[in-house]
């Protein structure tokens, strides 16, 4: 029979309450809780954040609760600039990053905060990205050439074929659509995901690159590739404004014209 | 202490400390000869904050017209103000042009000339004819350069399938007489401490921004190579040259890349003026760093500052067009509308001298070896360490950085430093064995770390550290607020003793690793403001409104700053390397510095 309620062991349960000391401007800031050392559940701790005493971001306001409030929460960040790609999380729904993504669209509103969907935690809002990283080094994410060039001078691309390059070398590696992925959801073990693909697609754009044939041979796969049905999600989630469904889709035609020849 | 945590130990022929552009350049070239190597990074090697550099490398390649790495030798020295050492600047803007054709080669995406060479731009500090012209040296990739090679030097780390350890945190040297045998490592997946021995150790572990209340610098920006390197009794050099990027953006302190004035935008004030024109009349926007923060601060300070408190300035790209802002500046277009909420083909961004980079950091030679004074020798190596990235003080920046000689800075001696530990370290040789107590103080200062039960709160104690840093060694200074600033940083560092951490457990317990970060920042800002007190002149970076002339006589030398067990500073000097490498070149004698 199947089963509809999670596993006793991952059913979410209600944890703390950090009340506010005063503030006008309050927002309710819900946070996926869970820690590898413990044993208990995970639950979601609640936080009441005064907007008039915090930045404008949601990592603002996530520092806040680790500075004043709970020391003990858990999250990545870096550049708190949208370059760097660790703070990515889901926010209320949606993936993204929690340095470019506004507090104040919740400005009296309750926000909830959880860690990227579908991955395994390690604690917190801190998913385990091994696998992804695994899948984007097994693509050769490198320039493949067996011509050597000149020592001493640059290779030459024109002005047109680096244009190709807008749009793919941006990616941040942030996994933001990876997991938005219902594909990804229910394959991450075979099937490459959005921005694994679209670092392929990367390379596979690149006039300076002389392997396009094996890349695409070694694309060619029931699930490596072919596991995107144009959900679209990649594109609607993407922090950085890509386009990995576009860039899936330019890769499938590239296989098709291959055979046509 | 050495029972109560279990230690895995690891065996390499080099180990490296961080993943940015040096250390992955560095990690990369290492591998490629053959050399065992470990790098141990806190984030992953794409997140490290090499990956926000916006503008470019310099090298001189001449793509965009006439040039010459004696010239950019020359841009540079007068940059640092005569305090660099004029062997390893030599250096650097010789292996620039192989560098970054490596680096085009490697598959890094620069933007393209009409003829499909590398585009380079202007940039501050960057002339022609030992200053007469205007040079376009900076190699980019639209304004994400950083971003371009950063993840182009992952992936051919990669390729040569070097071995990484990330989310590895550095916790401190492991020294014996006075050589360097290993680091010790906390896994924060797992929980576990790990003993990575190695003949070499790099330390690539970039700045220390975070000192500061308002930086460009990422919140891992703490510094913790340097303060691994105090905390081993060797010294930090020049610690007095904080440098101020003219264009943070006001209030949230992100970087907007010099770039934009190399692609023609400029800064105004209250009235409307083009202030430059009045401090720097042939240079204008594009004087170096050091000198635009100056004239921003003053403006602000006489009364001519923009917005309701006249308390910053306007950057205008509105007149470049849609074509260049597209094209040459789209992620400065993508971050003044999120962090300003400005569109910059309409309006012009709000911006304020802004914490950016540490000219100071660990002495080094231009091999990247770390050299301590000891007796009469200025140059003595310390065997085993190396540093190089903003880690290092090579010194090629002296008393103030040009942009786009950073990025240069981190590949030139990342490729340096794999070059010289290829010749040094036989590899698979053996290690020695280590003392039964080498771990153990930092053991013990980890466990009282984790077990902190004080009654400060690290976040507090952190904004204090900031606030201090903020107020009293800025980009002008006096005797006295510096000497209020080292009574205030003195006070503050005694309280870490007293902070309290909440969270126990070896796990990504980020509590602790802000704990131990702190610590590392706060030995920095204690040198730091120390150094800036005893420079008793004014030179780059490092302005005295009680000394404002540079006295070459007296000061033309670099400051070595010791950390005690004790906590006090004390101050060693080593001359400035006044001798180029070869004879192909001429040494640059002191001059005044006019832009």
């Amino acid at each position: 029979m199947a089963e509809f309620r999670l596993p006793k062991n991952s059913r979410i349960n209600k944890g703390k309450h950090h009340k506010a000391n005063g503030g006008k401007n309050l927002t309710t800031v819900k946070v996926y809780r869970w820690s590898p050392d413990d044993g208990e559940n995970p639950r979601t701790d609640t936080y009441e954040v005064d907007l008039d005493n915090c930045g404008p971001m949601v990592l603002d306001a996530l520092i806040k609760i680790k500075d004043e409030m709970d020391s003990t929460l858990t999250f990545r960040r870096s550049c708190r600039e949208g370059i760097c790609g660790s703070c990515a999380m889901n926010i209320n729904g949606t993936n993204t990053l929690a340095c470019t993504s506004s507090i104040k669209q919740f400005k009296g509103k309750e926000v909830a905060i959880y860690p990227l969907p579908h991955m395994e935690v390690i604690k917190d809002l801190v998913p385990d990205l091994t696998h992804f990283y695994a899948q984007y080094a097994s693509i050769k994410p490198w320039m493949q050439t067996d011509s050597v060039p000149l020592s001493d001078k640059e290779r030459l691309q024109s002005i047109e074929d680096r244009e190709k390059l807008d749009g793919l070398y941006e990616c941040i590696l942030c996994a933001c659509c990876q997991t938005s992925c219902p594909s990804y959801w229910w394959n991450g073990d075979r099937y490459l995901g959005p921005a694994v693909l679209l670092q392929s697609y990367r390379w596979l754009a690149d006039s300076r690159d002389e392997y396009t044939g094996e890349r695409l041979e070694d694309l060619e796969d029931p699930f490596k590739l072919y596991r995107c049905h144009t959900i679209m999600n990649c594109a609607n989630t993407c922090p950085k404004g890509l386009n990995p469904g576009k860039a899936i889709g330019e890769i499938k035609k590239m296989i098709a014209q291959r055979h046509a020849l | 202490m050495t029972q109560a945590y279990k230690i895995t130990e690891h065996k390499f022929d080099a180990i490296v400390v961080g993943a940015g552009g040096a250390g992955l350049r560095a990690t990369m070239g290492l591998a490629t000869k053959g050399i065992s190597t470990a790098c141990i990074t806190k984030v992953f090697p794409t997140r490290s904050h090499t990956v926000a550099a916006q503008g470019g490398m310099s090298a001189s390649l001449g793509n965009m017209g006439e040039d010459n790495w004696r010239w950019h030798m020359y841009d540079t020295i007068k940059g640092s103000d005569w305090l660099g050492d004029q062997d390893a600047i030599e250096y650097m803007c010789r292996e620039a042009v192989p560098s970054v054709i490596e680096l085009e080669h490697y598959g890094v995406p620069f933007s393209r000339t009409e003829e499909g060479k590398i585009y380079q731009r202007p940039f501050g500090g960057m002339t022609t004819n030992y200053g007469e012209g205007t040079a376009q040296r900076t190699c980019a990739a639209a304004d994400r350069t950083g971003h371009a090679i950063l993840h182009t030097l992952y992936q051919q780390s990669l390729k040569h399938d070097a071995s990484f350890f990330i989310e590895y945190f550095a916790i401190d040297l492991v020294m014996e007489n006075g050589e360097c045998k290993g680091v010790l490592a906390w896994n924060l997946a797992d929980g576990t401490l790990h003993l990575f021995r190695g003949h070499s150790v790099i330390l690539a572990t970039g700045g220390y921004g975070r000192a500061y209340f308002s930086c460009t610098s990422a919140h891992t920006c703490t510094g913790d190579g340097n303060a691994m390197v105090l905390r081993a009794g060797l010294p930090l050099q020049d610690m007095e040259f904080v440098q101020f990027h003219p264009t943070g953006i006001y209030g949230a302190g992100c970087l907007i890349t010099e770039g934009v004035r190399g692609e023609g935008g400029f800064l105004t004030n209250s009235k409307g003026e083009r202030f430059m024109e009045r401090y720097a009349p042939n240079a204008k926007d594009l004087a170096s760093r050091d000198v635009v923060s100056r004239s921003m601060t003053i403006e602000i300070r006489e009364g001519r500052g923009v917005g309701s408190e006249a308390d910053h300035i306007h950057l205008h790209l509105e007149h470049l067009g849609a074509d260049v802002i597209n094209k040459r500046l789209p992620g400065i277009a993508e971050s003044a509308e999120i962090f300003a909420g400005v569109d910059v083909a309409k309006e012009p961004i709000p911006v304020l001298p802004t914490v950016h980079y540490n000219m100071g950091g660990i002495p080094t030679n231009y091999h990247g070896e770390v050299v301590n004074k000891v007796g009469d020798n200025p140059d003595q190596v310390v065997p085993g360490l190396f540093a190089i990235g903003e880690a290092a003080c090579v010194s090629v920046h002296g008393a103030n950085r040009l942009g786009s000689n950073s990025l240069l800075d981190l590949i030139v001696f990342g490729r340096a430093v794999a070059n010289r530990c290829a010749e040094i370290i036989k590899p698979g040789s053996n290690h020695s064995e280590l003392p039964k107590d080498a771990l153990d103080q930092s053991l013990a200062d980890l466990d009282s770390a984790r077990y902190a039960d004080g009654e400060i709160k690290t976040a507090d104690l952190r904004l204090e550290m900031q606030k201090v840093m903020q107020n009293n060694a800025a980009v002008f200074r006096t005797g006295e607020v510096l000497q209020e600033g080292c009574e205030k940083i003195t006070a503050t560092a005694a309280k870490l003793p007293d902070v309290k951490v909440a969270d126990r457990s070896m796990v990504w317990n980020t509590d602790l690793v802000e704990t131990l970060e702190l610590r590392n920042l706060m030995s920095q800002a204690k040198v730091t403001m120390f150094s800036a007190e005893n420079r008793k002149e004014s030179r780059g970076a490092h302005a005295r409104e009680d000394f404002p002339d540079r006295n070459d006589d007296e000061w033309m030398k670099h400051t070595l700053a010791y950390l005690g067990e004790d906590g006090k500073v004390a101050f060693d000097y080593r001359p400035v390397h006044m001798n180029t490498l070869t004879d192909e070149c001429e040494v640059i004698p002191p001059k005044p510095r006019v832009y």
